[in-house]
């Protein structure tokens, strides 16, 4: 923890919405390189902590701290926080009718990348190989943001600005979900590609061992009632579909 | 304070600036039929022409209010206030060169002589009550194609006008079409020969500079049979704290088999009351089309009409209205299928934030005689934020069995995940906004040429701007 700075670095961090409290106290690094995954039951507060991280107003954060790359995030609004590097694949991908796929990336692009990186050649060759590798069709640029999607193609296209947005750290919210085992294998390739080796960092959250065998975390943490109640490997993965959570539920106390 | 109210009430308004007003003739405010002769003199009308302007006039005195739209809104107008004739410029120029330097000056601010270059057939320019500048392709007026302003073409061309002048909107239909028959000045007067299509749109462009001004042009388009145009408007205001009118008529006639596309961007400042009345007649296979985009004004109240009289003739009404702070738009659509296998088709689409209100108002009926219409109306209203309101009133009148009808309609509210959504990926609430505005707006906007859709949306997020609390 001291030779590099956490590319995402919490602390103590207590999440409440509309004055009910869902997270209490959370502490998370991730350094450079390094894959985290969070595993947890239904409600147990994973998307409100990726909300949380990229900022989503409704999110009351009550006391602790978040740190992309040492910088403070909690000041800043979701726009700048994308600009900073944070990524957030959404489990729920809303629709915009009428915007156009392909204006939409560019704009997006050019909003976190720079207007250089969404002109000519370079822009439309990096979004060529990147609509290859998810598999989505480049008669979607012309269609609208989400609109009539499938549930799968939501999630290709959020691995699709992943890989064009470059972030510097990338959260996955169940975004394995609703992928067929190709798009598990084209997610995973995609976030090994895009972390490992480099000085990026990603959360994936997921429910199944599936999408870890491929990526392999460096750290699996178990989320239940707002808190992690154990951190550990991969193999803390598969124990956890073997066995379920109720194990680690009477610790829940203790733990902290 | 006056200035902090000024600046209030011009927001984010673009085009709210005026230049000094400058005036060759210039009525007294308030109307009478002394006013109606003498705008008619002026104009050195025929005889004809002076009697329905005196006729209307009297029709308008004597006629209610309308009883729907905003009441209230209408009830504020003070006809009295209204200078119902100004004139700044003493000729209809052909070149941009000739017309008065500022008013010159204004129109180049709005980019009108560099769109005529690029990508008009025609273009005229009204400046309060006149045309001044007017300018058509010579290849189209050697093909016979008459486009002028309608002081011009009633000079020019005075059996054609007074063959369907008020023939398709009677003066007698509502009390604002009585008025602008009564004092009208300026529009546009265009015949396309039979077999002609004009490729490219002309355009006509309306500027009101003056205070307390009302702008009441007429237009009047006749596509002979086959033939085809597109015909484009653009209108702006300056921003003043008294109210101004603009009350136009105007009446197209498509005949067999032609094709006429009437494609209004209206963008008036917050202190226009905004009244008109649009109507078309559809004969056998003919079309028309009416894209029309209202933002800004203080209440409109607009309802674009087509009567399908001949068989086999469609009629498409696009709309697009954006009511903001203390702004009524009271859009939408009529159309009458009188004839067989007559085909319609509205879309309105209707935002409304920052407290204003945005209606659609629609009217489609089927005569028992009509075999086999079909019709399709869809209208989709979105909501910004929660003071701001939207209302439905669609009617139809069905009288034949056979006719095939599909109404559609949602009211949709945009919602924080999906702002939050379009925020991650690096766009500030205000951009995310107009993102999903335009998107709203998106079947409206590819209907229109390129340039006008790209004005559209910078236009929107222009409203979007500074408006997030
Ligand atoms: N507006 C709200 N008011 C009260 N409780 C809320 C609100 N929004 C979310 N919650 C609750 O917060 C808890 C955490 O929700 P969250 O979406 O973070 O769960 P999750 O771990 O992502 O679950 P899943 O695996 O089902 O996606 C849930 O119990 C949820 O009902
Ligand atoms: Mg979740």
């Amino acid at each position: 923890m001291s030779d590099k700075t956490p590319v995402l670095s919490i602390e103590g961090l207590h999440v409440g919405i509309d004055g009910n409290p869902i997270l209490h106290g959370i502490d998370l690094k991730i350094k450079p390189g390094e894959i985290h995954a969070i595993m947890g039951r239904n409600g147990s507060g994973k998307t409100t902590a990726a909300s949380t991280i990229m900022g989503h107003p409704d999110y009351e954060v009550e006391s602790g701290s978040i740190e992309l790359n040492g910088a403070d995030l909690l000041e800043l609004e979701a726009w700048e926080r994308a600009r900073k590097g944070v990524f957030l694949s959404f489990q729920y991908p809303q629709s915009v009718p009428g915007l156009q796929v392909g204006h939409f990336l560019r704009k997006s692009v050019a909003a976190i990348c720079g207007d250089e990186a969404a002109k000519g050649a370079p822009f439309r060759n990096a979004l060529k190989s990147a609509m290859e590798e998810v598999s989505i069709p480049r008669s979607f640029l012309s269609r609208y943001v989400n609109d009539g999607f499938s549930g799968g193609e939501k999630k290709r296209f959020e691995i699709l600005q992943l890989m064009l947005l470059k972030p510097k750290l990338a959260i996955l919210d169940e975004t394995d979900s609703g992928l067929d085992i190709d798009g598990i294998r084209v997610v995973s390739r995609g976030i090994n590609a895009a972390i490992r080796g480099s000085d990026s960092g990603a959360l994936i959250i997921t429910h199944y061992s599936r999408i870890l065998e491929h990526v392999k975390p460096d750290y699996v943490h178990v989320l239940i009632k707002g808190k992690i109640v154990k951190s550990g490997g991969p193999e803390l993965a598969l124990e956890l579909e073997e066995r379920g959570y109720e194990w680690l539920e009477s610790g829940t106390t203790e733990d902290d | 304070m006056a200035m902090e109210e000024a600046r209030e009430a011009v927001g984010d308004y673009k085009e709210g600036w005026h230049d000094p007003e400058h005036s060759t003739i210039r009525f007294d405010s308030g109307l009478s039929e002394e006013v109606v002769r003498k705008i008619s003199k002026i104009k050195n009308e025929p005889e004809w022409m002076t009697e329905v302007r005196v006729k209307a006039y009297h029709h308008f005195v004597n006629r209610p209010m309308p009883g729907f739209g905003d009441r209230e809104a209408l009830e504020g107008i003070d006809f009295d206030k209204v200078c119902y004739y100004l004139r700044s410029s003493d000729a209809t120029e052909k070149d941009w060169g000739d017309v008065p330097e500022d008013i010159r000056n204004t129109f180049d601010r709005l980019g009108i002589p560099e769109a005529e270059q690029k990508w008009l057939s025609g273009v005229t320019a009204q400046y309060e009550s006149e045309a001044v500048y007017h300018s058509i392709r010579e290849d189209l007026e050697s093909q016979g194609v008459i486009f002028l302003d309608m002081d011009s073409g009633l000079r020019e061309h005075p059996e054609l006008v007074k063959k369907y002048f008020c023939s398709v909107v009677p003066y007698q239909d509502n009390k604002f079409s009585a008025l602008n028959t009564a004092v009208w000045s300026g529009g546009s007067f265009i015949y396309v020969p039979k077999g002609v299509s004009v490729e490219m749109p002309v355009q006509a462009y309306f500027r009101i500079n003056a205070k307390n001004m009302g702008q009441f042009e007429r237009t009047l388009i006749v596509a002979d049979e086959g033939s085809s145009i597109h015909y484009v408007e653009g209108c702006t205001a300056p921003t003043y704290s008294t109210d101004s009118l603009h009350s136009a008529v105007v009446e197209l006639i498509a005949h067999e088999g032609a094709h006429i596309r009437y494609s209004t961007i209206q963008n008036w400042s917050a202190n226009v009351y905004n009244l008109v009345t649009k109507r078309g007649i559809a004969h056998k296979d003919a079309t028309i089309e009416w894209i029309d985009g209202n933002i800004g004004s203080k209440l409109t109240m607009k309802y674009p009409a087509v009567i399908l009289k001949g068989e086999g003739s469609h009629a498409e009404v696009i709309s697009v209205a954006y009511a903001g702070k203390g702004q009524h738009q009271d859009a939408g659509a009529k159309i009458h299928h009188l004839a067989s296998n007559t085909t319609s088709k509205i879309l309105s689409k209707s935002i409304s934030k920052d407290g204003g209100r945005g209606s659609y108002r629609g009217m489609v009926t089927v005569s028992p005689k009509a075999e086999n219409c079909k019709l399709n109306v869809v209208c989709d209203a979105l909501i910004l934020d929660d003071g701001s309101q939207t209302d439905t009133y669609p009617t139809m009148e069905v009288a034949n069995p056979s006719a095939r009808c599909e109404h559609e309609a949602s009211v949709s509210k945009v919602s924080d995940d999906q702002v939050f959504y379009l925020m991650s990926r690096g766009h500030s609430e205000e951009e995310a906004l107009a993102m999903i505005v335009n998107g709203f707006f998106e079947p409206f906007t590819r209907e229109l040429p390129m340039e006008y859709a790209v004005e559209l949306n910078k236009l929107m997020a222009l409203e979007m701007e500074g408006s997030i609390g």
